[in-house]
């Protein structure tokens, strides 16, 4: 029995580390490798001694797929390739390509650099490993071998975010990665055509929210910033430098722009100069205001928006500033803090989500004193505003995108186990499908009845086609012909061309019946009777009478004869050839039943 | 498809024909005319090739066949079709054969048999969809025959079968085009029951080829649009269709619902999968909505396009639509703030509410979940913040739609469309602020969404800003604060733009208007009087003070009480006001003084019908008495001019029809002068001064009429017959002046020539109204056309001399509705002292701001013109998007207009007005030929005269030499 296996090593039940082995068809492959922000040992990479205790992991996976740059998607590839060892390729789409070694470099900067960490990879290695990435373009289908292929489509979330198709001949999975339905300033919403897979390997994160409009959020967002910069005020906005960070410029520019502001807005230098240069150039994977009118101006290169200088935080007057890490926790968004946090007329907002401990988590549980280091206290007393900006599906996207796709099955992955168990619920009630959301390292069996193509002569079809009147796609209908099963494909030929090619005679098998009928009249008039009958009732046949004085119907023969011991019953032969088998038992049986009485 | 493709082909090739090239064909034409399929004959005989034949084909495509001949070209082009063994060349002839059946005064149906006999015969698919698509131009043709019309949807249902899906397509176009639309009538002659149309055009809703799919809902449309009242068992079927995998075919079956759901909207239809029922309505609403959340945008589109007609839904499915289970109403959104700060700490981070907290009650409620298709909630919402903007534009005009329909639905939607004013397109922003000024009547905007609202004053485009005011205009506020925060907000616009001064000062007067009783609490505040102390006097010339002013005086008019509250210097700022921007100020009550009285026009009730009868006599009288002396007639048109002209000015709603008829009768008036003269009873030479009387009465009835003719809206054909016939006159006028004027014949024989060609033009382009002109010059003329072609120079002006004089006065029908185009500039203001300076040689932007009435197709036609003082003119054509359209019959043009001079050694003014061009070849009809295709550029382009028609602005420019 053919199935589909999906083991979860990573984010199974759980956020972060995403990591999901799929075998398919006797092909396996590997979704996503990804870290875990929670922990810092061997738990933060998933456990690839799973898939093969000894020896290297090219010969146990076909391929790898990353759907996006997150490090919880992409984050233990270098250790996955290089450390373990894979040499197979590995499929991302090419702004995932572009900017995923910065990332690594980065995180490994912070491990290495910061933390002290030893036995980490290298930066070496991440050049090595995406040395065997392969690029793979929206809606282009890339054959990994003779066949297993993949298909990208775009899942907006972050830039150069994709969901996959893996297929295998009729057998098909979708992975969704992180995707978001609702577009936002400067990305366009997921798509998926109706390929029905026969399984739909879905995140879900928010399992249990159904979102706000974006437009209030946005609106309060500006009228915040508008208002405090009215006011004279500075506004601080940690972010993270990838992703949010450039809606929010998007949005703050294009804000600026329509009510011709003049404040200053800058943003932190490094990494997201460096994110901004590549959104300019992906710009055909942004959404459509951006896509449509970047031939006038590229909405990334901003006008307003300005490389942020550390000696700027003490200029007066108002401005914006955008600055990391985006939980205030250190670096440049801490100092900038640390300046304005004293004045009421400044504001800081947060847009993302804050792990405990950190400064933007004290703030936001409306702490108002921090103790830094060094003992010193820390008054804040400028406006803390929290803001969620999350570009993942909501629980209405994720049965939208279910809609759209309708796969036969579906599997959660990348979200908490509470919140999976009633959207799972939801699924199971509102499409009818299976539902299942594995723990990491459970594994999941889906039996598949994968469909086996069989090809026609077109001349057969043709000729089935001829016969038929009206098409019908409820009925279905009965077709005769050979299959030849031939070098593992099937065909379906008409029989005298499968006697042809096989070099064999025809033979023909005929079906006699007799029928004796309870008729005194003469044998022609018999005949008549029998002729007059069928007419009526088989009014699609072609029924004829033929001057020998037999009746054929089609192909059917039908002769009358005078029974030799009773002469007041006639016997009514009936011959028909083995194709017309069908008619030809029903014409007997319609005869048994003997004749309407004749009108007198 | 192919076939489709074809015609692209063709209709390029018609492109290239230019009009005035064909005018002078069609008159060759007429001498050819014998040869025509002759010719064809001879050269598809010449034709070694399907190739070659091909070409010749295309060629003669290229050119239009009369009436006459269409007949022996349609024989000619059957028999090679039954010779032709190349599909292609059948393929052409096919579809020569549809367009030359579509020639109008050809009768089709004697084509028919022969092209339903060559059906027959035809093996290959793409002829055979040609084949059909011929036939359905000629079933279209004769669409009261019935037995053609029969036999036409035989044939189609028997190709029903047909194994492409081109021919499948064409035998459903033909059925939903001519399928019979009484079934009573439906009687074949061969006895068979009567075909059902739907039910044969319903069985191909499940074919297998998408295409075929679409084409047969499509199919079905076109029944509904011809009248024939679909079943309503269609419903079900198309709701399956709903789940198709191919757009089209989604698009279209959501379009079959909604017309289904208006045809039978109180019908029960149950809900799967449980026992109740609801009206069809609400069900197909709920499937629509459905789609708003479509895999594919054009579904998207089209779905939110249709919500909003939708009317007859029940209220509470209309509002679901709004509710995604959340709010955005500001008091739900604010706890929904407060719950963010408690989910955040315990690690949730979404401003949403949690779906988990309703959970238990959605699963009790499965019914009410039932209900709605899951997608029927919300889909305004998803709309509303759909990726395309043609989707969200889409589900703003449905639910501006459905909120003019419902007031209760208007109120909630208004968070929404608030909302919408903050969308990165432009575009939509305007369109959700149009929205919501039409639905005004219904709502009242509570404070912090008049927040929001104020808050676009800021944007930086023009068009926003005043698009709020006018929203402003009409919106009703709650509170005195709401009033005042509009005030600051409009204050600070005013600030910001100054530009906007006077759609600002417009949107506080009906402010001011709107609210009195709650501008008065607001009075001492904004005037800045206080009790005990004298205040200083503001300065008048502010824009801000006046803008303040406007609103109190508008709010002053209903409430009498206000006065006492001003201060002195508040009354003289009246008085001065109410004389320089009296369209601003209304006339108050005021203490102590007299009420300045206003007799001069507003009072007085449009008496409609005596003004209109006196119109309708005065011209009566004219037309009726025109066989009186030269003298009489000259008077009586003169005072009906001047009666009309008075008229026009009193009663502005006559003013179009009475201008229109003034400046007629003036055109007649200054013929009878220039046939007065005495010129004709002398020898010519000796008249060489008085000519230049009657040379001018013909210029001037030539432009006269141009006016006509092209400054008035809604003038119709009938008057243009006249116009036309005016002109003409006008033009043998001129023929006879110059004939008398000028020495020799030279000149005069392509003189003549061109009048003939002028006169046989007219003829052609109005031969159906030629009847109604009984007994004028060109009915006179026609008649003698034979003899004018053959005889001389001399002789022609001799004869139209006496016809001219002879002819009778036509009368000129009234049109309906006819308003005069004209124009005002607002902007430059004209009153400036300070030059415009510039380097000379370099340029400099004017701003020309102007509002336009009654102009037809601004884009093409209204030029902007720039006279300098040395005479030199220079035309602007302004850009399509330089109009903006704010109400019907209404054009703004907003532009900016280059100047550029040599250096001048003192200020000088330049002129700057409007054109309007015209272009006498746009009212032809065109002939079948090229209807298909575009209209060729130059045609467009190309521009024969302009007639000003708005007052000259000077603006005062300086080009400075450059410095060296």
């Amino acid at each position: 029995m053919p199935e589909i296996r999906v083991t979860p090593l990573g984010a199974g039940q759980d956020v972060g580390r995403s990591c999901i082995l799929v075998s398919i068809a006797g092909k396996n492959v590997m979704l996503d490798c990804g870290m875990h922000m929670g922990f810092n040992d061997d738990r933060r990479f998933p456990d690839f001694s799973y898939i093969t205790q000894n020896g290297r992991l090219t010969d146990f996976l076909d391929c790898v797929i990353i759907s996006h740059f997150h490090l919880d998607h992409c984050g233990a590839l270098p250790y996955f390739s290089e450390m373990v060892g894979y040499d197979g390729p590995i499929y991302m789409t090419p702004p995932t390509q572009a900017i995923c070694p910065i990332l690594l470099e980065d995180y490994r900067k912070i491990a290495v650099d910061k933390k002290g960490e030893a036995n980490f990879f290298t930066s070496q290695m991440i050049k090595d490993c995406m040395k065997k990435v392969v690029a793979v373009h929206l809606h282009q289908t890339v054959q990994v071998d003779d066949e297993l292929e993949i298909k990208a489509y775009y899942a907006g979330h972050v830039l150069g975010a994709a969901m996959f198709q893996i297929k295998v001949g009729s057998e098909s999975v979708v992975y969704t990665g992180d995707y978001n339905m609702t577009p936002d300033r400067h990305l366009g919403a997921a798509w998926i055509d109706r390929c029905r897979p026969n399984l739909l390997i879905t995140e879900s994160t928010y399992a249990t929210t159904i979102r706000d409009s974006k437009r209030c959020r946005e609106r309060d967002f500006l009228k915040k910033v508008h208002e405090t910069v009215e006011r004279g005020g500075k506004v601080l906005i940690p972010v993270f430098a990838l992703g949010r960070a450039q809606e929010l410029c998007i949005l703050l520019e294009t804000f600026w722009e329509r009510m011709n502001l003049k404040a200053p807005i800058y943003f932190s230098t490094g990494l997201t100069e460096k994110a901004n240069h590549y959104y300019k150039l992906f710009i055909t994977w942004t959404n459509q205001k951006i896509r449509k009118t970047f031939v006038q101006r590229n909405m990334f290169e901003f006008k307003h928006i300005k490389a942020f200088d550390r000696a700027f935080a003490d200029n007066p007057g108002p401005m914006v500033v955008f600055a990391t890490p985006g939980m205030l926790h250190a670096g440049q968004s801490l100092q900038i803090f640390r300046k304005w946090a004293g004045n009421e007329k400044n504001m800081v907002i947060m847009p993302g989500y804050c792990v405990q401990g950190t400064v933007g988590h004290k703030i936001l549980s409306g702490q108002r004193k921090l103790e830094m280091e060094g003992r010193q206290v820390l008054e804040v007393k400028m406006q803390v505003e929290y803001m969620s900006f999350s570009a993942h599906a909501d629980a209405k996207g994720i049965m939208q995108l279910i809609g759209q796709a309708e796969p036969e099955h579906v599997l959660l992955v990348h979200g908490e186990a509470k919140k999976m168990e009633f959207l799972k619920q939801k699924i199971e009630q509102e499409f009818r499908v299976n539902c299942y959301m594995p723990a990491n390292g459970e594994t999941v069996t889906l039996p598949t009845s994968p469909s086996i193509p069989v090809g026609i002569s077109l001349g057969l079809l043709k000729r089935e086609m001829a016969q038929g009147l009206l098409p019908d796609a409820k009925k279905p209908r009965l077709l005769q012909g050979t299959l030849i099963m031939k070098d593992s494909n099937f065909r379906l030929v008409s029989s005298e061309q499968a006697l042809k090619e096989l070099g064999l005679a025809e033979h023909q098998l005929r079906f006699t019946c007799r029928v004796h009928l309870h008729d005194a009249r003469k044998e022609q008039e018999t005949v008549m009777r029998v002729y007059s009958h069928l007419k009526s009732i088989l009014k699609d046949h072609c029924v004829q009478h033929l001057p020998d004085g037999s009746v054929t119907v089609e192909s059917i023969l039908i002769q009358a004869a005078a029974h030799s011991e009773d002469p007041s019953t006639k016997v009514l032969l009936v011959s028909w050839t083995y194709q017309d088998e069908e008619l030809g038992s029903y014409l007997t049986s319609l005869l048994k039943k003997g004749l309407p009485q004749a009108p007198s | 498809m192919a076939a489709h493709l074809k015609k692209r082909v063709y209709e390029e090739f018609t492109k290239v024909v230019q009009q005035q090239q064909e005018e002078t064909a069609t008159k060759k034409l007429r001498l050819t005319k014998p040869s025509k399929s002759a010719a064809l004959h001879i050269d598809l005989c010449k034709a070694t090739s399907p190739a070659d034949a091909l070409q010749y084909l295309l060629q003669f495509a290229r050119k239009p066949v009369e009436a006459e001949s269409v007949e022996g070209v349609v024989r000619i082009l059957l028999e090679h079709y039954y010779k032709e063994s190349d599909a292609s060349v059948r393929l052409k002839i096919a579809s020569l054969l549809g367009l030359l059946s579509k020639t109008s005064g050809f009768s089709p149906d004697c084509i028919m048999d022969d092209a339903i006999n060559i059906l027959q015969n035809e093996k290959s698919h793409q002829v055979l969809a040609q084949l059909l698509d011929t036939l359905l131009a000629i079933g279209t043709k004769l669409p009261e025959n019935q037995a053609i019309q029969m036999r036409l949807v035989d044939v189609a249902c028997k190709h029903l079968t047909d194994t492409s899906h081109g021919v499948r397509n064409k035998c459903l176009q033909l059925l939903g085009n001519l399928g019979s639309l009484e079934k009573s009538v439906a009687k074949d002659t061969e006895g068979l029951a009567t075909r059902d149309v739907q039910k044969i055009i319903g069985d191909y809703f499940s074919d297998q080829d998408p295409r075929v799919r679409t084409a047969a809902i499509k199919a079905m449309l076109q029944l509904h649009e011809r009248g024939l009242k679909l079943h309503q068992t269609i419903y079900n079927q198309a709701c399956k269709l709903l789940s198709d995998d191919y757009e089209q075919v989604r698009s279209a079956a959501v379009q079959l619902i909604w017309v289904v759901s208006q045809l039978y909207p109180e019908s029960i239809v149950p809900i799967p999968s449980s026992n109740e029922e609801i009206r069809l309505v609400d069900d197909a609403f709920g499937k629509i909505c459905h789609m708003v959340s479509d895999g594919s945008w054009v579904v998207r589109v089209q779905a939110s396009k249709l919500l909003g007609s939708m009317e007859q839904v029940s209220s509470h499915f209309l509002e679901q639509t709004l509710d995604k289970k959340l709010m955005s109403d500001l008091r739900r959104k604010r706890t929904a703030h407060e719950r963010a700060k408690e989910l955040y700490s315990s690690g949730e981070f979404s401003s949403g509410r949690k779906w988990g907290d309703d959970a238990p009650k959605e699963e009790i409620d499965t019914g009410a979940v039932n209900l709605i298709e899951s997608g029927a909630c919300g889909a305004f919402v998803h709309g509303l913040e759909d990726e395309m903007y043609e989707v969200r534009i889409a589900a703003v005009e449905a639910l501006c739609m459905l909120a003019q329909s419902s007031p209760s639905f208007a109120e909630k939607c208004l968070d929404f469309l608030v909302d919408m004013f903050n969308d990165e397109i432009e575009e939509v922003r305007l369109q959700s602020i149009h929205t919501m000024r039409k639905i005004s009547n219904n709502i009242t905007l509570r404070e912090d969404q008049l927040d929001t609202v104020l808050a676009v004053l800021e944007d930086s485009s023009r068009d926003i800003r005043e698009a709020l005011h006018e929203l402003l205009c009409c919106t009703n506020v709650s509170t005195k604060e709401g009033i005042h925060l509009a005030l600051v907000e409009l204050l600070k616009n005013l600030a910001k733009y100054p530009t906007d001064r006077d759609s600002i000062w417009k949107c506080l007067k009906f402010l001011g208007s709107r609210h009195p009783t709650l501008v008065l609490p607001l009075v001492p505040e904004l005037l800045s009087t206080h009790p005990f102390f004298d205040t200083a006097e503001p300065d008048m010339d502010d824009p801000a003070y006046i803008a303040v002013l406007v609103l109190i005086f508008n709010a002053a008019k209903t409430c009498p009480t206000m006065p006492a509250l001003f201060s002195d210097h508040t009354f003289r700022h009246y008085a001065y006001l109410r004389d320089s921007l009296s369209h601003l100020v209304p006339a108050l009550r005021l203490p102590g003084r007299k009420l300045v009285s206003s007799a001069v026009s507003p009072s007085i009730l449009p008496h409609e019908d005596p003004s209109q009868q006196f119109l309708q006599q005065s011209l009566e009288r004219v037309y009726s008495l025109q066989h009186l002396d030269p003298q009489g007639t000259q008077e009586l048109l003169e005072f009906t001019i001047r009666d009309l002209q008075r008229l026009g000015e009193l009663q502005s709603e006559l003013a179009g029809v009475a201008d229109f008829s003034a400046t007629y009768l003036q055109c007649q008036l200054l013929l009878i002068k220039a046939l007065q003269e005495k010129l004709w009873n002398v020898a010519a030479p000796l008249y060489l001064k008085q000519s230049d009387l009657a040379s001018a009465a013909a210029k001037q009835i030539m432009e006269e009429t141009y006016k006509m003719e092209f400054m008035y809206n809604g003038v119709e054909h009938k008057q243009v017959v006249i116009i036309h016939h005016m002109r003409l006159q006008a033009k043998a006028l001129q023929l006879i002046v110059t004939a008398r004027t000028t020495r020799g014949v030279e000149p005069l024989f392509g003189m003549c020539e061109k009048f003939l060609q002028e006169v046989d033009f007219f003829q052609r382009c109005f031969i159906a109204d030629l009847p109604h002109l009984q007994d004028s010059f060109v009915d006179k003329l026609l008649d003698l056309m034979p003899r004018l072609m053959t005889s001389k120079p001399a002789e022609v002006v001799k004869i139209l001399q006496t016809m001219l004089r002879q002819s009778t006065f036509l009368h000129l029908p009234l049109p309906e509705k006819i308003h005069k185009a004209s124009a005002t500039i607002i902007e430059p203001a004209g009153e400036s002292d300070n030059p415009l300076r510039f380097t000379s040689g370099l340029v400099v932007a004017l701003d020309v701001d102007a509002t336009l009435e009654h102009v037809q197709d601004p884009q093409s036609t209204v030029k902007v013109q720039v006279l300098y003082p040395d005479g030199q003119a220079q035309m602007i054509h302004p850009k399509p998007a330089d109009f903006r359209n704010p109400g019907p019959g209404r054009h703004r043009l907003i532009t900016q207009v280059y100047l550029s001079h040599t250096a001048w050694t003192e200020p000088c003014q330049v002129e700057v007005r409007l054109l309007l061009a015209y272009n006498t070849n746009a009212r032809i009809p065109k002939s079948p030929w090229i209807e298909g295709g575009e209209v060729s550029p130059q045609v467009e382009a190309s521009i024969e005269g302009t007639i000003p028609f708005s007052k000259p602005v000077k603006v005062y420019i300086m080009p400075k030499p450059a410095r060296r």
